[in-house]
């Protein structure tokens, strides 16, 4: 661990009572910075002060602070979750920033990512996509032996890549129409690639982009933000294979009949 | 003795006993299972395979959690694997073999019965979340992979690189949220217990506050299950996430529910020692990386050179040098300790404070560092970003830190408490890992219960006892309501100088330092003394600002912490009372060659504690512990 010296920045905070009032930037300084502390212990420490003087702190959404729990999330001078590539504003450190460096820090902004406070945005947009289809249709208890279906191990591994979204929202956030085509793809993807998610691929892949359409998520028009800020390092591939998948089962519709009316 | 405690353990022999008791339980018919609601509080890996689980089998169920999402749950941080005797590695593995390595690893301090049952759940753990699509890592063939974790010598570790928990946890979520979108589950988020409703002897509902609009809300249901993890968080920096808290759980206990073995604490020895007084949490690197990393240190005191500048000859690997058997993979408790005593000693690796090195430059050179990339990659990149030093050129520096609480909320062998239809799931209740938990049991116990007991105990609850309908128009809402209203407008009203950060890292500062890695009747004395006077310094001098109706953290977590120097307290009587050394309670006085030593003449029992009210101490109770299957031996791992 480094021994250089702390360090004074100015931040730049959106600050915003409530999602019915309006905001504005307010400045603080963030005094005697340790490179070794977390972007977010800064912030504990300028909160710490705030309150101290009888302030309201800065209200912003974290939980395991390992870039694992995806609750984290703003924008850092335009971006999502601060300069470093891979990177959540978690595990994003001081060291990355100098003495005198001014940020401006502000919410993930997008119509379907309503403010809810300050540096806190509501995404529970991505839970209503999650609940249109994204998940395999089975019950405890009725799985067969793990090894009775072998997967082939870059399917396995694909799946995994894809799996790894931690639904942060920095897609959403990156991209100038706000879509969310990054985030529905990679969970369309990851089924898609498990012989297990072959049966309800289609139905799946209709259910989840007509909900985003409905959320209020833009269109997709490939410019590659989404990916390119993506903390975990989510593929835009993801992209180009849910928008095939959207075209094959879009023709493909067959309509749904309801055979337990008949028995 | 207490006869209050019955484990309700079913009689024969220890292969048939699960099988017999599914089969002599009542059934509620599917009709009517409609008709019969059920409380899941958190939304982990126990609540919400709980909750999926529930809804499928046409229950009506309410999930909270305290996060925007259930997928944010603190499980998706466990890196490294879960358990199962799938035996898919012809290694000799067994149910048998996963239940003697789970009761030797706790060191004899948990119950058989259900250790067994664990084991014997382990295997349809492995086949539902594969079904569920979960992305475990496999072979060329096709065919799912392991690894090795400490305390075992068998591989029966399955892995999704080192990210298991969020993918365990996302399986969970997406099979929960399909409930949702079938109308089974409904779920509430943002949303705080902050107490359990009793109705007639009976936990009937739960009292919430909604984080967004301060609201205290009440609601009914059949039957309440507390799911919601451990209290590592009572030492201020742990490896848990920043809302983890005992606060539900201690809310049960004082409604009741006896808690059981506090002091039973998990030091987990590989992770990122600390850096700074700011620091406000600890990051564990996964117990997998010991399968390919050596722990060492210098066999000179206060060596300063360049580790990669220190010869092998002068090194000392002192893992495998006390226990040739188990090598680096010796059990988390034992390593937690020999890391101490290497620091102690003053074989530190860092000038200021605590580390060890946990060295890969072998493993490297045996198998290339693209093929120690696919293993760990994740967990590499995750040291550089928050040490800034490079693992691939220089040992990682590591150092224990509280992780996992094997205590909790005493259950009997169908996961109720002391107050009947309050059942506790997961890392919340206290029954598996005895007095150490094992690397990769956490996730296989906390989906066992969720997935495979549950769904039949509280079945059989339901069906067996006769729930008049009870609406929360009835006074014991409103009496809950009340009292948390006027315990929050108590907070509130301090408005003293004191941030509540401050008097969480004063008191995790007393607990590590006294209950710690190790306790001795002197310094948990002295922290009986420290305790009672920070309890009044925050409720005399706590700050919170902003208002109780409002998105308010700062009252989130001045209830949480006045929780947790309750808890504190307890923990460290708990530990006072417990006079002997077993897993991850250690106690200086009972030790031989640094190994712990059991007395089990006098304390093969739980220790489960009973609430007497805020005034007066809390009673402790027995229930002993009887070892018919696994003969009661002094640990080796040698």
């Amino acid at each position: 661990m480094s021994d250089t010296k702390k360090m004074n920045l100015t931040l730049r905070v959106w600050r915003q009572k409530g999602s019915q009032q309006s905001g504005s930037f307010k400045e603080y300084l963030a005094k005697d910075v340790s490179p070794d502390d977390s972007f977010l212990e800064m912030l504990d420490q300028v909160n710490e002060q705030l309150i101290s003087k009888g302030e309201d702190p800065i209200a912003f959404d974290h939980d395991c602070r390992e870039g694992i729990c995806g609750s984290c999330g703003f924008m850092i001078n335009g971006n999502a979750h601060g300069p470093q590539k891979s990177t959540t504003v978690c595990q994003l450190h001081m060291r990355q920033f100098s003495d005198g460096d001014v940020l401006n820090l502000e919410p993930w902004r997008a119509a379907a990512f309503p403010v809810i406070k300050d540096l806190m945005v509501d995404r529970s947009a991505f839970d209503r996509i999650i609940k249109s289809g994204g998940y395999i249709s089975v019950n405890t208890g009725n799985a067969p032996d793990g090894n009775a279906l072998p997967i082939p191990k870059v399917n396995a591994d694909e799946a995994f890549s894809s799996a790894a979204c931690i639904g942060c929202g920095a897609c959403v956030a990156s991209c100038k129409n706000a879509s969310a085509a990054l985030f529905t793809s990679a969970k369309v993807t990851h089924l898609l690639s498990v012989p297990q998610g072959q049966v309800e691929r289609e139905r799946r892949v209709l259910s989840m982009v007509e909900t985003m359409d409905a959320e209020g998520f833009g269109a997709c028009s490939s410019t590659g933000s989404c990916s390119a800020s993506c903390p975990k390092d989510i593929s835009l591939v993801n992209i180009a294979k849910m928008n095939k998948e959207y075209l094959k089962a879009a023709f493909n519709k067959k309509p749904e009949t309801n055979l337990e009316e008949g028995v | 003795m207490s006869n209050k405690l019955d484990s309700k353990i079913p009689s024969g022999s220890i292969d048939s006993k699960w099988k017999d008791h599914k089969f002599k339980m009542k059934l509620v018919n599917p009709a009517n299972k409609r008709k019969h609601s059920v409380i899941i509080i958190g939304t982990g890996l126990a609540g919400a395979s709980a909750a999926a689980s529930m809804g499928e089998l046409g229950y009506k169920v309410k999930a909270f959690c305290v996060h925007e999402s259930p997928r944010r749950a603190h499980s998706v941080a466990a890196q490294g694997g879960i358990n199962a005797a799938k035996n898919y590695q012809n290694d000799g593995d067994s149910i048998y073999r996963l239940f003697y390595d789970t009761v030797k690893g706790g060191d004899f301090r948990a119950r058989e019965a259900n250790v067994y049952r664990l084991a014997e759940v382990s295997t349809n753990i492995i086949d539902q979340c594969v079904a569920q699509g979960v992305p475990f890592a496999r072979d060329y063939g096709g065919l799912l992979a392991n690894r090795s974790f400490g305390g075992a010598q068998v591989s029966r570790t399955f892995y999704a690189r080192g990210q298991t928990g969020q993918q365990l946890l996302i399986g969970a979520y997406q099979a929960m949220m399909r409930q949702v979108d079938l109308g089974n589950v409904d779920l509430k988020t943002r949303r705080e217990m902050l107490d359990v409703v009793v109705v007639n002897g009976q936990a009937r509902g739960v009292i919430v506050r909604n984080l967004l609009t301060g609201e205290i809300e009440k609601h009914e249901a059949d039957a309440v299950i507390i799911a919601s993890g451990g209290y590592s968080n009572v030492f201020y920096l742990s490896t848990n996430a920043m809302a983890c808290a005992v606060t539900a759980a201690w809310k049960g206990h004082k409604r009741g529910a006896f808690f059981a073995n506090p002091c039973y604490t998990q030091i987990h020895p590989t992770c990122l020692p600390i850096h700074g007084s700011n620091q406000s949490k600890l990051t564990l690197m996964s117990e997998s990386l010991r399968n390919d990393g050596r722990v060492w240190v210098s066999k000179t005191k206060n060596d300063r050179r360049h580790p990669n500048e220190i010869p092998d000859a002068e090194r000392d690997y002192y893992l495998e040098r006390v226990y040739p058997s188990f090598g680096n993979l010796a059990p988390r408790d034992v390593a937690s300790r020999q890391a101490k005593f290497r620091c102690d000693e003053g074989h530190s690796v860092t000038p200021h404070g605590e580390a060890v090195f946990l060295d890969f430059r072998d493993a490297i050179q045996r198998l290339g560092e693209a093929k120690i990339a696919e293993r760990y990659g994740n967990l590499f990149q995750m040291y550089e970003k928050i040490s800034g030093e490079n693992p691939y050129k220089v040992p990682m520096k590591i150092y224990p830190a509280p992780h996992y609480t094997m205590g909790g909320l005493w259950v009997d062998y169908n996961l109720m408490s002391t107050v009947p239809g309050l059942f506790v799931a997961g890392e919340a209740n206290f029954s598996d890992h005895g007095a150490n938990r094992l690397g990769a049991s956490a996730l296989m116990q906390g989906l066992a219960d969720g997935y495979f007991v549950l769904p039949y105990t509280i079945g059989d609850y339901i069906a067996s006892n006769k729930l008049e309908k009870v609406t929360t128009d009835h006074d014991a809402f409103k009496e809950a309501k009340d009292a948390t209203e006027k315990e929050i407008h108590k907070i509130m009203n301090i408005k003293g100088d004191r941030t509540v950060d401050s008097i969480h890292k004063e008191l995790g500062r007393i607990m590590w330092d006294n209950c710690g890695m190790s306790r001795t009747e002197e310094s948990l004395k002295k922290a009986l003394q420290q305790i009672p006077k920070l309890k009044e310094e925050f409720w005399n001098n706590v700050r919170v600002p902003g208002a109780a109706n409002e998105i308010n953290p700062e009252l989130e977590k001045a209830g949480r912490v006045a929780d947790f120097i309750e808890l504190g307290e307890l923990m460290c009587r708990d530990a006072l009372e417990r006079d002997e050394s077993c897993g991850g309670h250690f106690r200086e006085e009972h030790q031989a060659d640094g190994e712990a030593v059991r007395n089990d003449e006098k304390f093969c029992h739980v220790a489960a504690w009973e609430w007497n009210g805020t005034s007066k101490a809390q009673t402790r109770h027995q229930e002993e512990l009887k070892f018919e299957n696994v003969k009661l031996a002094t640990r080796s791992y040698k």
